[in-house]
């Protein structure tokens, strides 16, 4: 076979598969979406504001809810204590408040 | 169109054969590129798909939330501010929340106890989230001891497991009755943590909030478009760690590229002047250099994509896992839905793809063009 015939089919394949990937997303999104569904009731019943991703520090599980001062609650000038800390980004317009 | 199509396809053939014969530096430059790739891929398809099911989710969220500060800290809410809240003209509803955090000392982990306002399971008795079903192997029926404020022991029953499917919110949580959450945290019948509220016209929350703070100068009101807007910052490609894993990849890539762009081995030289020298023209070597190019480039580009693929919605999203972590106990174990669209691998095509074939042609015009006997002879 020639090489350039190998070269065209693994192309193919892989453009299929990325193609399979996009119908599988789309597949999956209608599939999640009664779950996501009683998420957002869930949200609503019990009145909640932030994702559980960070559960080490109260303003890493609750960004949104957190006082300004808490990640230098030390002294001002501390450093970020916890890890997750570097992955949060400060608010925008967090200097105006 | 035939002829044409032959040309290209023989071409080919001797491009993939050119590259079989290094295949050793060819493979790496593969492996190299593929892994790039998945990278930006992977953090790219992660935060979108993050991000977007934060926004859907969190539409549930209160319309807002007012908090009161004393000396820069979250304090407790008394009864009388909740009255004064419901007064205020355009808020269409008020309630006080009860929530807070446990810290609990055997599993070194944090809770998040919340009192629902309609508790269906009753005093001693609570919901839990899975995450802390999994890291204490408590099911339905068992007991889970906490220490109350004083150090007196509470023994509260699990009646319920939240479900897999809402883990992303509610993984460490704890449903818990009034009664028991006052008693726990030795909290005043006339305190709130903070207090929830709506407003008729949706358009006026602003307005409210101004009107809240007017009121109750010692508060501090969030909006829910405020939440919404942390959501969308927090995995924001700009921030954090996301911006270090990325800005390396990128200047990996450009290092890449440049060294690929700044010259042409003496053997690829070689080979070139070769090809001239038998007839074939500068624009056959172009054309040889742009296949070359492409199969690395864009045999690299889909299988990064793909493994990103699989990487972020099929496994438990290994590579970012230990980071996310970082030294919670309690992690989510989430399954995200996978938003991803055309426009995210449009634009990954155009950062890695482009520029790679690009800069394999230029030093390749600059060595067809020049004389095949200098260059054979170099």
């Amino acid at each position: 076979m020639r090489k350039s015939t190998l070269f065209f089919m693994s192309i193919a394949v892989q453009s299929v598969l990325l193609l399979g990937a996009f119908t599988h997303a789309a597949y999956q999104r209608g599939r999640d979406a009664s779950i996501l569904g009683e998420t957002v009731a869930l949200v609503k019943r019990l009145d909640l504001t932030d994702l559980c991703l960070f559960t080490e520090a109260r303003y890493t599980r609750h960004p949104t809810q957190a006082d300004l001062h808490s990640p230098f609650q030390d002294h001002p000038m501390s450093l970020e204590h916890f890890p997750s800390g570097s992955l949060l980004a400060p608010r925008k317009g967090i200097g105006y408040r | 169109m035939g002829n044409w199509f032959e040309r290209q396809r023989n071409i080919i053939d001797f491009t993939l054969s050119s590259l079989v014969r290094r295949k050793g530096k060819n493979l790496a430059l593969l492996l190299v590129y593929t892994l790039l790739v998945f990278l930006l891929a992977s953090v790219m398809f992660f935060t979108h798909a993050l991000r977007k099911e934060a926004s859907l989710v969190l539409q549930g969220a209160p319309e807002m939330v007012v908090q009161r500060m004393a000396a820069g800290r979250h304090e407790l809410v008394p009864r009388r501010y909740l009255g004064m809240i419901k007064g205020i003209k355009g808020v269409s509803g008020a309630r006080g929340r009860l929530w807070g955090y446990y810290f609990d000392p055997v599993m070194s982990a944090n809770y998040t106890m919340v009192v629902p306002e309609d508790h269906p399971l009753g005093a001693g008795s609570i919901s839990i989230g899975q995450g802390i079903s999994r890291s204490r192997l408590a099911r339905v029926g068992d007991f889970i001891p906490f220490r109350r404020y004083d150090g007196t022991p509470m023994v509260l029953t699990v009646r319920e497991v939240l479900t897999t499917g809402s883990e992303l919110v509610s993984s460490d949580l704890i449903l818990v009755s009034e009664g028991d959450f006052r008693k726990l945290f030795g909290m005043a019948p006339d305190l709130y943590t903070d207090i929830v509220l709506s407003v008729r016209n949706a358009k006026e929350v602003a307005t409210a909030a101004q009107k809240v703070q007017k009121l109750l100068p010692d508060t501090r009101p969030i909006m829910k478009s405020e939440i919404l807007r942390t959501y969308d910052t927090i995995f924001d490609w700009r921030s954090g760690i996301i911006v270090v894993i990325l800005s390396s990849a990128v200047l990996a890539f450009i290092i890449f590229a440049w060294d690929k762009a700044s010259g042409l081995s003496a053997e690829e030289r070689k080979e070139i002047g070769i090809l001239k020298a038998i007839g074939w023209e500068t624009s056959d070597v172009l054309l040889m250099k742009f296949w070359e190019g492409a199969a690395v480039s864009l045999s690299s580009f889909l299988a990064g994509v793909l493994f990103a693929y699989i990487h972020v919605f099929f496994t438990p999203v290994m590579l970012f896992e230990p980071v996310l972590k970082g030294w919670s106990t309690l992690y989510p174990s989430f399954k995200l839905v996978p938003f991803i669209s055309p426009y995210q691998v449009a634009m990954l095509f155009f950062l890695t793809v482009v520029p790679y074939t690009v800069a394999t042609i230029v030093p390749s015009w600059r060595a067809a063009t020049i004389d095949p006997d200098s260059v054979m002879r170099s």
